[in-house]
């Protein structure tokens, strides 16, 4: 993939995103989603967070830091 | 309507609850989760703090610390969405964030506004020997910044992207929080994304589909 290509796909935005403020309200039902059900169940029931997760390397990184302590 | 709480969250909300007999044991057992929990986040996101030693551990034990507090504030406002657990989780993770974005200044090196444009190619993979396209990346970038930004957009873009200062390290320092910021870098990406593709930079497609979490996750 080109610099070019990463560049782009970084600009893209989706309208779904549905920001962090929101992200971060419901990360944590978001994440038994992903727990019990898998990432892809969670991004279909909440498309706009599944967006915003794509895109925000901070609420990303909230998201796997809590993913792994749910697991224990 | 919101499913009834499972078992180990039902038992959690009676010990937590005032005048439960349990409540002071059962506050110390939560405190232990908290505290192993944010020595495991900091510990993670090594490589993305200096933090070492007694510096590390106090910051464990006082994102702990905070995290308790709040779970204690919110109690009433948990909804039985998630489980207690997972819940009161997110307030550890949230808070090794906010001080981990906190202490990044603290780094002697680090200074805002320092536009270090040189380093955009290798942000996005470029070859280090394509001297042609790094430059014509710089300079197509640089124009629609300076060109199609408002003057907060391209501040704070030119901070997250140019310089790589941590999202909650800009809002810490801005005196802002992360939400606005996402928000500005938002539209700073759509408006830039535009004046690329109407230069032929980039081509216009539509916005991807969603998929799995791994593999896509953006540094």
């Amino acid at each position: 993939m080109s610099c070019w290509d990463e560049l782009d796909r970084f600009l893209l935005t989706d309208p779904r995103d549905v920001g962090c403020d929101e992200a971060i309200r419901l990360m944590h039902v978001y994440a038994d989603l992903v727990l019990d059900h898998g990432s892809d169940r969670a991004a279909t029931r909440y498309p706009g967070m599944a967006a915003h997760f794509r895109a925000c390397g901070p609420c990303d990184e909230d998201l796997e830091g809590l993913l792994l302590a749910a697991r224990g | 309507m919101t499913d009834p709480p499972d078992e180990e969250t039902a038992e959690w909300l009676r010990c937590l609850g005032d005048g439960n007999p349990h409540r002071d044991e059962t506050l110390e057992r939560l405190q232990g989760l908290l505290l192993r929990a944010a020595r495991a986040e900091v510990a993670r996101r090594r490589g993305r703090h200096q933090l070492t030693g007694p510096e590390l551990e106090d910051l464990g034990h006082h994102a702990a610390h905070d995290a308790m507090l709040a779970i204690v504030g919110k109690l009433g406002e948990f909804r039985g969405e998630s489980r207690f657990t997972t819940w009161a989780y997110k307030f550890v993770v949230l808070e090794v964030s906010s001080k981990l974005g906190r202490h990044f200044w603290s780094r002697p090196t680090v200074t805002l506004d320092a536009a270090q444009w040189e380093r955009l190619p290798d942000r996005f993979g470029a070859d280090p020997e394509d001297h042609a396209t790094a430059t014509e990346l710089v300079g197509a970038v640089r124009r629609a910044v300076s060109e199609e930004l408002t003057d907060h957009q391209r501040r704070v873009f030119i901070a997250l992207v140019v310089d790589g200062v941590p999202l909650d390290a800009l809002a810490s320092q801005l005196g802002s929080n992360r939400n606005a910021l996402y928000k500005a870098m938002f539209d700073a990406r759509r408006k830039l994304r535009a004046a690329l593709v109407a230069d032929g930079h980039i081509d216009a497609r539509p916005v991807p589909t969603l998929g799995k979490r791994q593999g896509e996750r953006r540094s």
